[in-house]
């Protein structure tokens, strides 16, 4: 058994900027990811973030992966697995992990679970063909690994992430066709939606798709208008040749250590799935497990990394680690997540958060 | 309506363009930015004080064309890449409009270009005047078109082999 005074689920914004801040303040952390290298989906991302300066504004993802890299190497007390999977968290506090076909037994004093979220998949005829993913792999595809996965692509779904590997796809040459979006409104900032626009690539709303053709791979999509109950309208199907289907159909959060440690867990649309009971602190329903990112609701990396910053600081203070301005701190982290949540988008955030906010002693914890 | 199309309406644009009176002084920012979504990274890149300090990130904006002097600073620091500047005075006939561009191959200077307006057709020719792709635009190049005045206002991309 390997002891550990603070275990970080998860390499990705959340999981380092927690890492990162309980190692500030004095504490040893061991941070585990399941992939070859930390950084989660920022190694992906090669726009720029919105935001402001505090979460690395008008940086572009994968530089801002680097920054909390360099960082990490550089703390004495954060010791890093990759290609490490945590299988299970245990009522008696003990974590299991799997690396290169050996089993690891940890014995946490606190941990800070940042797994992230799934994409969510959308059910149509043919939908197994090759050819057809979801926007994730795609940008695995070209971003890590520099593989140009078609020649001409369907977009399902005019979310942040369509619009963003839309983007991607055509910078990368790829022909987008069209962008498909059931809702009759685009979901992602209209400013992404403008850039695709004005390259000429149409974006179709109150849309989806009816199925894929192809034998050995995908060859055609059929796509077809909804109406207001969302069902197809026979006669409005369109045919587009395409090579490459992409879904990007949402999220939802990874959630099944969190079930598994035995976290109170609710249903709410407005977080993308089951998500966490919380205290103001990230600290969930049951002591010592804290949560930041996507798998307590999905939300931008921006406010997953302020999260993550606050989950460690709570796992570390927690433990009784704390610096000479940790209130004042937490205050920042709190104030900052308020203005990012605080726009038109943050306000379903910040309701579904409101109905899962444990209201306890808690909160005053970081400030003993 | 841009919430379903992606494209703004003439009215938008409207909007967010300054007095033909400003206009007619010289290189001017349009920030073409209608959502409120937390982001405040222009007003960090402006230096002089054109763009507004956010009182609240989600807010749109706030600038005083006034005070821009087109340097394009903000042009290439906007994550939303929603910000252009435009020079109605560049000559006689020709406006010059400095656009965020990041495809490859980048176009070069004298080469002509079809100018597309904000749904992405084409509208005009436009004439490559300047390419800027140094360390500071962090790969967003900025690049200079000139166009007849009468598309200043309409042509918001450029599209190469034509």
């Amino acid at each position: 058994m390997k002891p550990v005074e603070i275990l970080v689920v998860g390499g990705g914004p959340a999981g380092l900027c927690a890492a990162i801040q309980a190692a500030e303040m004095g504490s040893k952390v061991l941070v585990v990811d399941r992939n070859r290298a930390l950084g989660g989906q920022l190694i992906k991302q090669t726009h720029m973030f919105f935001g402001s300066e505090k979460q690395y504004a008008s940086t572009r993802g994968f530089d801002i992966a680097q920054i909390l890299l360099d960082k990490i190497d550089q703390m004495e007390n954060i010791e890093v697995m990759t290609n490490t999977t945590v299988l299970g968290l245990f009522e008696d506090g003990v974590a299991t992990l799997e690396k290169d076909g050996k089993y690891i037994k940890v014995k946490p004093k606190a941990i800070v679970v940042g797994t992230g979220a799934s994409e969510k998949t959308l059910a149509f005829p043919n939908n197994d063909l090759p050819g057809i993913y979801g926007a994730g792999a795609v940008q695995t595809l070209m971003n890590e690994y520099g593989i140009k996965p078609g020649n001409k692509v369907l977009m399902i779904g005019a979310g942040n992430i369509g619009l963003i590997v839309s983007y991607q796809l055509m910078q990368a040459g790829v022909q987008v066709e069209a962008i498909v979006e059931a809702s009759p409104t685009i979901g992602g900032y209209l400013v992404h939606a403008s850039k695709i626009r004005r390259m000429g690539v149409p974006i179709y709303t109150k849309y989806s798709i009816k199925e894929a053709i192809g034998t050995e791979a995908v060859e055609k999509a059929v796509i077809w208008q909804l109406d207001d109950k969302w069902q197809g309208i026979s006669g409005t199907e369109k045919e587009l040749e395409v090579d490459i289907i992409c879904i990007s159909v949402g999220l939802s959060p990874l959630s099944e250590l969190l079930w598994q440690a035995g976290c109170e867990m609710k249903y709410l649309p407005e977080l993308s799935g089951y998500v966490p009971a919380r205290d103001e602190n990230l600290q969930t329903s049951v002591k010592g497990i804290f949560v930041a990112g996507d798998v307590s609701g999905v939300e931008e990396a921006s406010s997953a990394m302020v999260e993550g910053y606050l989950a460690g600081m709570s796992a570390a203070a927690y433990l009784g680690y704390s610096l000479y301005n940790t209130k004042e701190l937490r205050e920042d982290l709190l104030q900052q997540l308020n203005s990012l949540r605080h726009g038109p988008v943050g306000e379903r955030i910040n309701k579904g958060i409101a109905s899962i906010l444990i209201q306890s002693e808690a909160a005053a914890s970081t400030e003993a | 309506m841009l919430e379903s199309t992606g494209i703004p309406t003439q009215q938008d644009i409207d909007g967010v363009f300054p007095s033909e009176e400003r206009m007619a002084k010289g290189p001017v920012v349009i920030v073409e930015c209608y959502q409120n979504i937390p982001c405040n990274p222009c007003y960090t890149a402006c230096n002089t004080g054109a763009i507004k300090e956010f009182v609240d990130i989600n807010d749109l904006p706030n600038v005083d064309h006034s005070l821009c002097n087109g340097c394009s600073l903000c042009v290439s620091n906007c994550p939303g890449l929603a910000i252009m500047v435009i020079d109605i005075t560049f000559s006689e006939e020709e406006a010059l409009i400095k656009l965020p561009y990041e495809f490859l191959p980048l176009p070069t200077v004298n080469q002509v270009v079809k100018g597309l307006d904000r749904g992405g057709q084409p509208v005009c020719d436009a004439r490559v005047v300047k390419v800027i792709n140094s360390k500071a635009l962090d790969k967003t190049p900025i690049v200079s078109i000139a166009v007849e005045k009468q598309y200043a206002k309409a042509v918001r991309n450029i599209r190469m082999g034509e």
